[in-house]
């Protein structure tokens, strides 16, 4: 497999953002009450991943070799004016979705998966084209896991459960087996 | 836990903040953090930290450590600057206030417990992204006087730092037979590598949350008045 493609699999699947490498865990738990919600901000932290990929890429070339020490707080700067104008954006051009979103729009610049990839990114030294595919990758991931625990989330409503698993306790068990899933797929990863 | 009066809402505020808490003795600031509103079994705030960093006692007693440290600083810079921070950019504000002090744990850490440090990766700077953070800062220490701004971060960091030890003690008992590296199963014990494995982070979690939500329904059908 071209390096690429390894980038793209290994973090849509095998190296989850939200299942295996636990980032992004309070949308993960606060949006995944009805499908519809749940893929739509998917998406939207897509575009907020690739653009912030793109910008940690720029500052870390031309930017942060002369202050590493500033890395968490040029990361942070950036991702919190970037989801800015995208909810700016978003609310121009796209008012229906902007009132479906909420509040969880604005929270898309404390989910650590944004802040993550950029670390990440960072740490593994990958290029513009490698953090671009990579982003894409954990974007895509992020909302393959979003829209699975969703549609899970939405039988369990109508399922009998012992009163005690009624809130967050069995959702976490469930969100173990399925993390478990993409564990599995850890064996394709052997020969690299 | 014993449970403390709750303080009546229609006590008059001390100061004219609008959604300011409600006045209430330090001690109350502090152990709401502990028990009733606790960050990780109550309010689920924190999760990714909470998860990832627990396969090790070592690592979730440092990482919660950590995150009191940043907790207690950022809400005091927060109270003494709440009212020169405009309203429109406070957000900004109080983010750019944590990842400072969020910069300074990391650099404190790696300083003095390297292993430690590397083993916590990335998910040291990460605290900046952590939403009990932001939530306490909006929430309470924008509002409030510095001291109690301190106490209340002392109450949520302890709170989070007990839940992360409890969680990494169940994990690394189980997954690895060791306590802080030092085996106390004995060699008979055969490990149950699925605990210190991400999906044992949910599995573990769970179960706190299944224990806690049971101790608290016992407690609530034995006095049903509160």
């Amino acid at each position: 497999m071209s390096n690429l493609a390894w980038i793209f699999v290994s973090t849509l699947i095998i190296n989850n953002f939200t299942l295996v490498m636990f980032l992004g865990l309070c949308s993960f738990f606060g949006v995944t009450a009805k499908v519809e919600t749940a893929w739509r901000l998917g998406l939207a932290n897509t575009f907020v991943l690739l653009l912030t990929a793109v910008s940690a890429w720029f500052l870390n070339k031309y930017v942060l070799t002369h202050a590493p020490f500033l890395r968490t707080v040029a990361f942070i700067v950036v991702i919190a004016s970037g989801v800015q104008i995208v909810e700016m954006a978003v609310k121009k051009h796209f008012p229906v979705l902007f009132r479906q979103l909420g509040i969880y729009l604005p929270l898309i610049t404390t989910n650590c998966a944004i802040l993550g990839l950029a670390l990440f990114q960072t740490s593994r030294h990958y290029n513009l084209i490698e953090a671009v595919v990579f982003a894409l990758g954990a974007g895509l991931g992020l909302t393959l896991a979003l829209s699975l625990m969703a549609s899970i989330r939405e039988r369990l409503e109508l399922a009998e459960v012992p009163a005690v698993a009624r809130r967050m306790g069995l959702v976490l068990i469930v969100a173990s087996s399925l993390s478990m899933a993409f564990m599995g797929f850890a064996g394709m990863g052997s020969g690299q | 836990m014993t449970a403390l009066p709750v303080s009546s809402a229609a006590a008059p505020t001390a100061e004219l903040v609008p959604g300011a808490p409600p006045p209430a003795p330090l001690i109350q600031d502090l152990w709401r953090g502990i028990s009733r509103e606790n960050p990780v079994v109550i309010q689920m705030l924190g999760m990714c930290p909470t998860m990832a960093v627990t396969n090790l006692v070592a690592n979730g007693i440092a990482m919660g450590l950590a995150t009191t440290f940043v907790l207690v600083g950022s809400g005091i810079f927060v109270s003494l600057f709440r009212r020169h921070i405009a309203n429109e950019v406070r957000i900004t504000s109080y983010i750019l206030i944590i990842a400072t002090f969020v910069t300074l744990a990391d650099m404190i850490l790696a300083a003095t417990f390297p292993v430690i440090s590397k083993a916590l990766g990335p998910f040291m700077p990460l605290i900046v992204a952590n939403c009990l953070l932001l939530g306490r800062a909006e929430a309470f220490a924008a509002k409030v006087k510095v001291t109690r701004a301190l106490v209340d971060g002392l109450g949520m960091g302890l709170g989070f730092t007990l839940s992360l030890t409890v969680l990494s003690t169940l994990r690394e008992l189980l997954g690895r037979g060791t306590l802080l590296g030092q085996p106390v199963l004995g060699a008979g014990y055969e490990p149950w590598v699925f605990m210190v494995l991400p999906p044992g982070g949910f599995f573990a979690l769970g179960l706190l949350l299944l224990a806690v939500t049971w101790v608290r329904g016992r407690r609530a059908r034995r006095s049903p008045a509160r």
